[in-house]
């Protein structure tokens, strides 16, 4: 028997970065996932990004268009992988590994974070290559050391948030087919109920209102003012680093104390 | 019939254990789900260092007990200590305690033999400086040695079986829950498995808990074993005690058709709906 004690941060954290190692083990071994993903967003931003650029239709201040919605679809490519993070925690189930984490010492929110931060940093990996893209693409990016690392904060914090907002979704419906279902149902209106595309200044006030429910608008917001040269944050970088924060410790919680039903 | 005086009672193994090593007992444990009484009542004990065998037919408790001996699942009634410590309420020293290997093949395909265990090393706070000692001590253990930087998906339903045992046993569990550990096995991958148990026993003194639907694993390696039956322990005993029970010259299939009512080929019907029914229940 293990009679050693641990201090229990670093055991804390010991834990919790076992399981983001194990992804980003996998992500180094396979990485074709990241290049496949990185097509809708190349779409978005060249057709949808150009057009829209040329025809001045949407009044994006002293931004062109495509410097104003790259941030968006950064933030967009990371929902989209986050919140079926829920999937994979479905299939560990499935599996059992999900029980053997569950019979193991480790705390259930040090088990919740590791797969937040899992989703974290495969949200930087993609968003790797969406810089990359943009540079491409002639994008006006800031690329300010202090800028690039609250970008990567902000990537991390909306992954960790939809990822985890995910876990509770395969948490309560508990089966791959019910899960899918919902999960295509969310990604949608998360997505146009948001700063991405637009500015909240165009919408109609019920979805101004529904927008600022929204942590994407926050995550845009936060991502446009560090992303791109020249361009201000709308909200506040202080306010959106804090409404993302405490959302996702939120959940977190939440997610701690709802995981183990998926085992029952 | 007559032959049932020789059996002792779950009970009175159970007091009978509570003076010498029991590493587990219950108290009348019991889970509900909704109507269904997936384990009612259920009181015994297993002992230092013994291979202790769980049968039973599908739908029978088996699994519903496990989760619940192993804190998945919290009992309605009842309650049991793990190694010395109260399920619901030292539930983080019981996890400390024990290994757990379920049913299903649950090591990651992804990940290496090697990457496989260091994940488990650091969920069980082996410590830093012995872990990398300990994952080669327990791949060299269970003859994996030469294959630790393969990935999983390459093994063979043995290896993965034995990967996962050895997972189970970097941390030096007192107790060891084995859920059906050779189901699909081949027999050569089986005997390797029942040798590779053994031998753990053996060399670190841990004491086995497994579940089988499979008569020549009880009889090549369970000292006692229990059989359930609609929720409740039927019978529990050595091999020869039981056999002894039902009638000179028993079989174990006699045994187990005497007390479970009929064998799991023969179940039929009413134990398969009965299975699904749980199952849905569950999932």
């Amino acid at each position: 028997m293990t009679a050693t004690t641990i201090s229990p941060l670093p055991s804390y954290l010991s834990k919790t970065f076992a399981i983001v190692q194990a992804e980003v083990v996998k992500l180094r071994r396979d990485p074709t996932d990241l290049f496949s993903r990185a097509i809708q967003p190349a779409l978005w931003l060249l057709v949808f990004g150009q057009v829209f650029t040329r025809t001045r239709a949407i009044p994006t201040g002293n931004l062109r268009y495509i410097d104003f919605m790259a941030p968006g679809i950064l933030a967009q490519s990371v929902l989209f992988t986050s919140i079926f993070y829920g999937l994979s925690a479905i299939w560990e189930r499935d599996l059992g590994i999900l029980q053997k984490y569950m019979v193991s010492p480790a705390p259930r929110t040090a088990l919740v974070l590791g797969k937040a931060l899992s989703a974290g940093v495969r949200g930087v990996a993609q968003a790797t290559i969406i810089y990359v893209l943009c540079l491409v693409l002639g994008v006006h990016m800031d690329l300010n050391p202090l800028a690039l690392l609250g970008a990567i904060v902000g990537v991390v914090l909306g992954a960790g948030f939809f990822s985890t907002f995910s876990l509770i979704i395969a948490c309560i419906v508990k089966s791959r087919e019910r899960f899918m279902g919902i999960g295509q149902v969310l990604t949608m209106p998360l997505f146009f109920a948001s700063n991405a595309i637009y500015p909240v200044s165009m919408m109609p006030p019920w979805l101004r209102i529904v927008s600022h429910l929204n942590p994407l608008t926050y995550q845009v917001d936060l991502l446009r003012a560090l992303m791109i040269s020249n361009s201000q944050s709308a909200i506040g970088i202080g306010v959106d680093l804090i409404v993302l924060l405490c959302a996702s410790i939120a959940l977190v919680l939440v997610a701690a104390r709802m995981y183990p039903n998926l085992t029952r | 019939m007559g032959g049932e005086s020789i059996l002792k009672s779950p009970e009175a193994t159970a007091t009978e254990a509570a003076s010498k090593d029991a590493v587990l007992e219950t108290q009348g444990i019991t889970r509900r789900f909704d109507d269904l009484i997936a384990v009612d009542h259920v009181t015994f004990a297993v002992l230092q260092g013994e291979v202790f065998g769980l049968v039973g037919l599908n739908g029978a408790g088996k699994t519903t007990l496990i989760k619940m001996l192993i804190t998945l699942l919290a009992p309605s009634e009842g309650g049991a200590r793990v190694c010395g410590f109260d399920i619901a309420r030292q539930s983080a020293k019981v996890r400390h305690s024990i290994g757990y290997v379920p049913q299903l093949v649950s090591a990651d395909g992804d990940l290496t033999a090697y990457e496989n265990l260091n994940v488990y090393a650091r969920l069980y706070d082996v410590p830093a400086a012995q872990r990398r000692d300990r994952i080669m001590q327990a791949l060299e253990f269970m003859s994996l040695t030469s294959v630790k930087d393969k990935p999983v998906r390459e093994f063979s339903g043995g290896m993965i079986r034995r990967l996962e045992i050895a997972q189970s046993m970097l941390h030096r569990p007192q107790l060891l829950f084995l859920d059906e550990p050779t189901v699909g096995l081949d027999p050569v991958a089986r005997a390797s498995v029942w040798e590779h148990i053994l031998e753990l026993r053996e060399q670190f003194q841990t004491t086995i808990f497994l579940t089988t639907h499979l008569l020549d694993e009880v009889e090549n390696l369970c000292d006692r074993v229990a059989i359930m039956t609609h929720g409740k322990m039927v019978a529990i005993g050595t091999v020869e005690e039981l056999k002894a029970s039902v009638g000179p010259e028993a079989t174990l299939e006699e045994v187990f058709v005497h007390y479970a009512g009929t064998h799991e080929e023969q179940a039929g019907f009413r134990a398969a709906s009965r299975a699904r029914r749980t199952a849905r229940r569950l999932g």
